[in-house]
């Protein structure tokens, strides 16, 4: 059925992008940050929008896209990212740039194409909308274009974002061979059904995907775009990078791989169970010897992705009831951990804003200078790090029970030890602000006033999920619950 | 509803004490001083209510994260293990809030630490959930990593990251363990842990064990995990010092019984003899090590680590009699230790150093503080009549039918403390006077009384009349006791 009220939130948000390139155009002396205004208030009119529908029964299109609780999930997600991420670049743009109507656009663009991932159920729906994220991200992390490092970072991430989706492309076709249909329930039948001498063939495909979706959510050992790109890209473009396109990633492995590929779980388990393993143990190794404080964050965030992987390899290794706990897991751990970056990079631009240091030695002091930012990042270091009482710890604590309720009691003990290591560079970056003197001559200031209460407002919900992650936990297990039940069939049908 | 007011009674006046405006500062120290005496009123009407054998009381529970498989529970409840070591918590915050009533630097944000560190304390007393249990241990990190780093002396942010370093350490083997037993058995609940016994988890037993045990060990402090406890006392503040030896270091002996000991009574019997062993070790080598100490404080944290391996080796035997003891020692330690801090804390405020070489003749110029640490010192002793005889007596007889060979290696020890107690007194108090502490001045405050008396009385008290407790810890511990079987 073509029911096109069922993305009237989307159709907010891309008119609020097109409308924020019109008011460039119209009125080129607007002040820059005038049109992060118009962003925020494109974003939070998506974000209400996004609201009313939550709750509604689950809605189809054509059988391509599917709206129901998990979408819902990833709607809010989508349009909290971009109105935050928006708030963040005001004044980081109007710094840097003159030209800022096709930046507030193209994030709005990010935004959409990811809560079309996370609704699509076919997979060239699916791949248009990875593409229209990753194509929107691509001139994002580009955008300060007489930044050299901007420039490289942009054409890195191009290159292998363009080589893994070709992969991506090249599983998709392989997958369309074997069972003559593009659509998740259709691949899964025809994998159910498909006759002897084609697990070669499978295997190919699925690792194929496997490695596309790795690139996505720089999973090493596909990682290698990720600490440039983090790197050169604006500091707020780092933010989004580190969760909501990483959150989009998990939103297309979780319908793909609960949906399409979970009669497979044979072929791909172990690999997806290998992945977690490297991702989280090179991230956090590699993280250690970081000086930049971007790159350590491109690292400790290659780590999480490690760390979610576990809950998508145990939705390989469970039955559907595991499956679902882990999916439930993930989501609650990536609803945590993004109110835990967006903190951390609230208190980074407002300390890079004035200082246009992004080194960790530039931190030094922070404590002296200016507590709050130094406590925000402190907590949100600390809930990376699954320390008690920040998001970190809950949300993990479930993410690593899922695994081990999945018989992966090795990877949630390797998770662990992970935590432990990464604990010692999150110290590090403490101790720089907190045991260190400032700079000569720098003195006690004040907080700038819209991000010092964006990050106190994001560190208090860190530390809700922290304390009594409850509630969000219910909206998590709704969703994951909404994605079972469209993949009901495919999972009745696991070996 | 009473225990939750008490854990959080402490850290509710120490937010009061940060939200004072500037300009009123000085107040802090009042508003930490009612906050930490409402605690100790109140528990004290909960040790005078409670009912002697009657098992776990005054139980505070809800559900808090419901997650499927996976339910935690806000679960506080006291028994007669855990209830004189809450009053031994309260009695210690208002004792630590009086000695740092002379703090100037960053009062509020002081005192807010060290009410907090108070919650975290009584709340690892009083929770029965294991993730409850856990989620207290860690926050005490926090406001001690604080209170270290800035309020301390010496080499403090070395020491105050050694110390978090260690117990972060420690805590990751809690953790997997907690998990592994909690995943197994299909519950956090410490109670119903403790009452139907683990059969498997998702680890092997032992390992849990063992795991718990690092955990514990390295708070108690066993030797060869306590070389961060010297470092951290040498540079904590006076009242950190109290507290960390008053009460936290009975986090791990605490713990030891009520999960290793109750949950694990099969392996509890295979392993009660390393305890022993261990915990004899720790106390020769303790008492061998301060003889080699110029520190004062550092000395008395080396006599620490010996007194604490008495804990384990009455932990160790399992038998009703050497618990009582081992629990009693934590008590009688507690107090002793924590005046013994006290009053070398004041000399410090007077003399700044606590070179035992630069000290000396004090009795003449400070009579009130020697007489003081003499008290204290023949306390640590054991002398009889005071607290610490009764516990070193009772897990002597509790333990020398079990492991003969270990309680011998542990009388030695107390021998040895005789000796370096009786030496560092002869250096510090007796001895010619220095000219340079002339001025010094002896114990005057009200509050340094206060402590002071405060805290002799209470080592006489449980000296003279140690059925007070015994009472209440002998039907808790033969709890426990019967679970193992001996």
């Amino acid at each position: 059925m073509r029911d096109f009220t069922l993305f009237i939130p989307e159709y907010i948000a891309a008119g609020a992008a097109i409308g924020v390139l019109a008011l460039e155009l119209a009125l080129p002396r607007l002040r820059r940050d005038a049109l992060a205004w118009a962003t925020a208030a494109g974003a939070a009119a998506w974000l209400i929008a996004a609201l009313f529908y939550v709750g509604d029964a689950p809605g189809d299109f054509e059988g391509l896209l599917r709206t129901d609780a998990f979408t819902a999930y990833f709607r809010i997600l989508a349009a909290g990212a971009v109105l935050a991420v928006a708030l963040l670049s005001a004044r980081y743009l109007r710094d840097r740039t003159r030209a800022a109507g096709e930046y507030y656009g193209l994030l709005l663009m990010a935004g959409a194409g990811m809560t079309l991932l996370s609704a699509a159920r076919e997979l060239l729906t699916a791949y248009v909308a990875l593409e229209l994220l990753s194509f929107s991200l691509y001139v994002l992390v580009g955008y300060l274009k007489r930044d050299a490092r901007s420039n490289e970072a942009s054409l890195k991430y191009i290159l292998l974002g363009a080589f893994s989706s070709a992969m991506l492309l090249y599983g998709i076709s392989l997958l369309y061979g074997l069972t003559g249909s593009t659509t998740y329930a259709g691949v899964a039948e025809g994998l159910a059904a498909r006759g002897e001498g084609t697990d070669l063939a499978a295997l190919a495909a699925i690792m194929l995907i496997v490695a596309g979706v790795g690139f996505k959510v720089s999973a090493a050992p596909f990682h290698m775009w990720a600490p440039d790109a983090y790197q050169g890209a604006p500091l707020p473009v780092t933010a989004f990078l580190a969760t909501a396109s990483k959150a989009a990633g998990f939103a297309l492995i979780l319908r793909l791989f609960t949906e399409a590929l979970a009669v497979d779980a044979l072929e791909w388990r172990a690999a997806i169970a290998a992945l977690a393993a490297i991702t989280m143990t090179a991230g956090n190794l590699l993280a250690i010897q970081q000086t930049n404080l971007k790159r350590l964050l491109a690292y400790s965030s290659i780590g999480q992705a490690g760390y979610m992987l576990v809950a998508v390899a145990a939705i390989g290794y469970g039955d559907a009831a595991a499956a679902q706990n882990a999916s439930s897991a993930l989501l609650l751990h990536i609803a945590g951990y993004t109110l835990s970056t967006m903190a951390l990079f609230a208190a980074l631009v407002a300390h890079y804003n004035r200082t246009g240091d992004e080194s960790i030695e530039g931190l030094r002091g922070l404590s002296a200078t200016q507590p709050f930012l130094a406590l925000v990042i402190s907590a949100s270091l600390f809930s990376f790090a699954g320390l008690p009482f920040f998001a970190g710890f809950a949300t993990k604590l479930l993410l690593f029970q899922a695994g081990t309720g999945a018989g992966l009691l090795w990877l949630a003990g390797l998770g662990a030890a992970n935590s432990f290591i990464s604990l010692y560079y999150y110290l590090m970056v403490m101790r720089r602000m907190y045991l260190f003197d400032p700079p000569e001559g720098q003195t006690r200031i004040r907080p700038p006033a819209l991000l010092g209460a964006m990050a106190g407002l994001l560190l208090l919900g860190v530390v809700f999920i922290g304390v009594y992650p409850g509630p969000v936990f219910e909206a998590t297990d709704g969703a994951a619950a909404a994605l079972f039940e469209a993949s009901a069939a495919a999972f009745a049908r696991l070996p | 509803m009473e225990l939750t007011v008490l854990v959080f009674l402490p850290a509710f006046a120490g937010l009061l004490a940060l939200l004072l405006p500037a300009d009123r500062a000085r107040y802090a120290r009042w508003v930490a001083l009612a906050g930490a005496l409402a605690a100790l009123g109140l528990s004290l009407a909960l040790f005078f209510r409670f009912e002697n054998g009657g098992g776990f009381q005054f139980a505070d529970r809800a559900s808090w994260i419901d997650a499927g498989a996976f339910e935690v529970q806000y679960f506080l409840a006291v028994d007669g293990l855990s209830l004189p070591l809450v009053v031994l918590t309260t009695f210690l915050t208002v004792a630590a809030v009086l000695v740092s009533f002379s703090i100037e630097h960053r009062q509020r944000a002081y005192f807010a630490c060290l009410m907090v560190l108070s919650t975290s304390v009584l709340g690892v007393f009083t929770a029965m959930d294991f993730l409850l249990f856990f989620l207290f241990w860690e926050l005490e990190l926090f406001p001690m990593y604080l209170l270290i780093s800035v309020w301390g002396s010496g080499r403090r942010e070395y020491s105050a990251m050694k110390f978090v370093l260690y117990t972060v350490a420690g805590s990751a083997f809690m953790l997997v363990a907690i998990l592994a037993l909690a995943l197994g058995a299909g519950t956090f609940d410490m109670a119903v842990l403790g009452q139907s016994g683990v059969e498997s988890a998702v680890l092997p037993l032992r390992w849990v064990f063992l795991f718990l045990f690092i955990g514990f060990a390295v708070k108690l402090p066993i030797v060869p995990l306590h070389t961060w406890l010297p470092d951290a006392h040498g540079d904590a503040p006076t009242a950190v010092s109290v507290m960390l030896a008053g009460v936290l270091l009975k986090m791990g002996g605490y713990a030891i019984i009520r999960t290793c000991v109750t949950i694990l009574p099969g392996e509890a019997r295979d392993y009660g003899v390393w305890f022993a062993a261990i915990g004899a070790a720790s106390v020769l080598y303790g008492a061998f090590v301060t003889f080699r100490q110029t520190d004062v404080k550092r000395l008395i944290a080396y006599s620490s680590v010996s007194h604490m391996g008495l804990v384990l080796l009455g932990i160790g035997a399992l038998g009703t009699t050497a618990m009582v003891g081992a629990a009693y020692q934590m008590l009688a330690h507690g107090l002793i230790t924590g005046l013994l801090f006290v009053v070398v804390g004041l000399m410090y405020e007077r003399t700044h150093t606590r070179e035992i070489s630069r000290l000396g003749g004090l009795a003449r110029q400070m009579p009130l503080l020697a007489a003081g640490l003499a008290f204290a010192g023949f306390a640590s002793v054991g002398l009889p009549a005071l607290a610490g005889f009764v516990a070193e007596v009772t897990i002597f007889l509790g333990a020398f039918q079990a492991y003969e060979w270990a309680v011998i290696m542990a009388i030695f020890g107390v021998v040895l403390s005789a000796g370096y107690i009786l030496w560092t007194l002869q250096r510090v108090v007796f001895g010619p006077v220095r000219p340079e502490w002339a001025g010094a001045g002896d114990q005057r405050h009200w509050w340094e009384h206060a402590s002071v008396a405060g805290l002799a009385a209470l080592v006489i008290l449980l000296g003279v009349y140690p059925d007070l407790i015994m009472d209440m810890l002998d039907p808790a511990i033969g709890a426990v006791s019967a679970r193992v079987g001996s």
